[in-house]
């Protein structure tokens, strides 16, 4: 008969009574003809009689109060005001930081808000331009759903350039994000295939009115300024006397009336 | 949270017994099953499929480990004889509870990672699985620290013969 040899473990899982019937029956036939290791064994059942009858009175003590788990489950209903008062200490932290976090935008906003925007919109230049497969989400055939889109991603009425006077055509737009919120980009290329970007957002607090300014973020020009609110930006891989003419027409379209 | 109720609540007595055995101080292990039981209340609703057993001891044997660490940072070492055997065999007979105190103080000589497994295989009756839970260790290690903690027993055993145990517990 091919028996699998008896081992350490199947010793130790003799002792714990943890074998399956037919090995607990080799084992135990092992032991037999082994007085030495059925000694050992032995030994080690007595250990553990002796182990638990050494430790059996503790699980026999009355429960002590603190160990009622019906008075720990009681204490824990009883407690929802300190679980209460460590949300709103959450709550004065998260505003706290929140009102940081705001005063932060509103200091670096100052003058240098639409340097801000006019490097989001070299950042959005950089990535969407040079896009040869799919520049914008929506095509300008869908202008209307674009406008639609925007507008309600920037919680106020969008409008979109026409540049045709000035030999650029509308080849569609996204909403995008800076580090400001959504932002609408509208994208124009030429017979040239030269893009253009304008990128508009709302503007926060003293930066409402802002007269056009040029910016340049690394090698993408352009102009940013603010009116009513929004702040536009136009921004190109172009000089900037090629690009101020267009800065002016975009004003003098988005300007509200 | 009924259900909890009926779970746990039977087996907070064999806690109570694996706390006391580790900690060998009635007031500790008891304030140990108490942290114990405030976790189980309040994670109850995490724990995974699986023995309610094995995940209470896991609960009771990490807080054990780490007040172990903090003792041992503090080097502060509790010696066999002060740890209050009065307590652990208040119930039995003088005779007997000679033979208790003596195999308990020679458990206490065991290294806590022998000590441990001993406790919950051969007096708490884990599977071997459900203490390699406990451990966070391999089957493996749970049956070789078993192996070598019922040798390193016996060697204590073997190496005081009974009637020496007597006198020295008569000198006291």
């Amino acid at each position: 008969m091919n028996q699998r040899p008896i081992t350490e473990d199947d010793l130790h899982a003799y002792v714990d009574q943890a074998l399956e019937p037919e090995r607990r029956a080799e084992v135990a036939s092992y032991l037999d003809d082994h007085p030495d290791v059925a000694s050992r064994v032995a030994a080690f059942v007595t250990q553990g009689e002796q182990l638990r009858g050494a430790l059996a009175s503790i699980a026999e003590e009355p429960l002590p109060a603190e160990l009622n788990l019906s008075h720990i489950l009681e204490s824990r209903k009883r407690r929802p005001l300190r679980a209460w008062g460590a949300i709103a200490a959450m709550l004065l932290l998260g505003i706290g930081g929140l009102g940081g976090w705001t005063m932060r935008s509103v200091l670096q906003d100052g003058p240098s808000g639409l340097s801000a925007l006019a490097q989001e919109a070299a950042y959005t230049y950089g990535v969407y331009a040079p896009d040869r497969v799919r520049p914008v989400e929506i095509r300008a055939s869908d202008s209307a759903e674009l406008v639609q889109w925007a507008s309600n991603r920037l919680k106020q009425p969008v409008k979109v350039p026409d540049l045709s006077v000035s030999g650029y055509r509308l080849m569609g737009g996204r909403v995008v994000a800076t580090s400001h919120g959504p932002a609408a980009m509208f994208m124009y290329d030429d017979d040239h295939g030269d893009r253009l970007v304008v990128l508009t957002r709302p503007m926060s607090g003293r930066n409402q009115d802002t007269p056009m300014m040029p910016q340049s973020t690394g090698d993408v020009a352009g102009f940013a300024w603010a009116d009513g609110g929004l702040g536009y930006t136009l921004v190109g891989q172009l000089p900037t006397d090629t690009l101020r003419p267009i800065a002016n027409e975009i004003r003098k379209q988005a300007r509200p009336i | 949270m009924k259900d909890m109720l009926v779970q746990v609540e039977p087996l907070i007595p064999a806690l109570r017994r694996y706390a006391r055995a580790l900690m060998r101080d009635r007031a500790a292990a008891d304030d140990l099953v108490q942290d114990c039981l405030e976790r189980a209340v309040s994670r109850w609703h995490q724990r995974r499929d699986g023995s309610v057993r094995a995940w209470l001891f896991t609960i009771l044997h990490n807080l054990a480990v780490t007040q172990f660490r903090q003792a041992t940072a503090r080097g502060r070492h509790m010696p066999i004889d002060d740890a209050g055997e009065q307590e652990l065999v208040s119930a039995a007979a003088q005779e007997q509870r000679l033979t208790y105190q003596d195999v308990l103080s020679k458990l206490a000589k065991l290294p806590d990672e022998q000590r441990t497994v001993l406790l919950l295989v051969a007096v708490e009756d884990l599977s071997y699985a459900d203490a390699a839970a406990v451990l966070n260790v391999p089957i493996g290690t749970v049956m070789s620290r078993l192996s070598r903690a019922r040798e390193r027993l016996q060697q204590e055993v073997d190496g005081v013969a009974p009637g020496n145990v007597v006198a020295l517990r008569s000198l006291k």
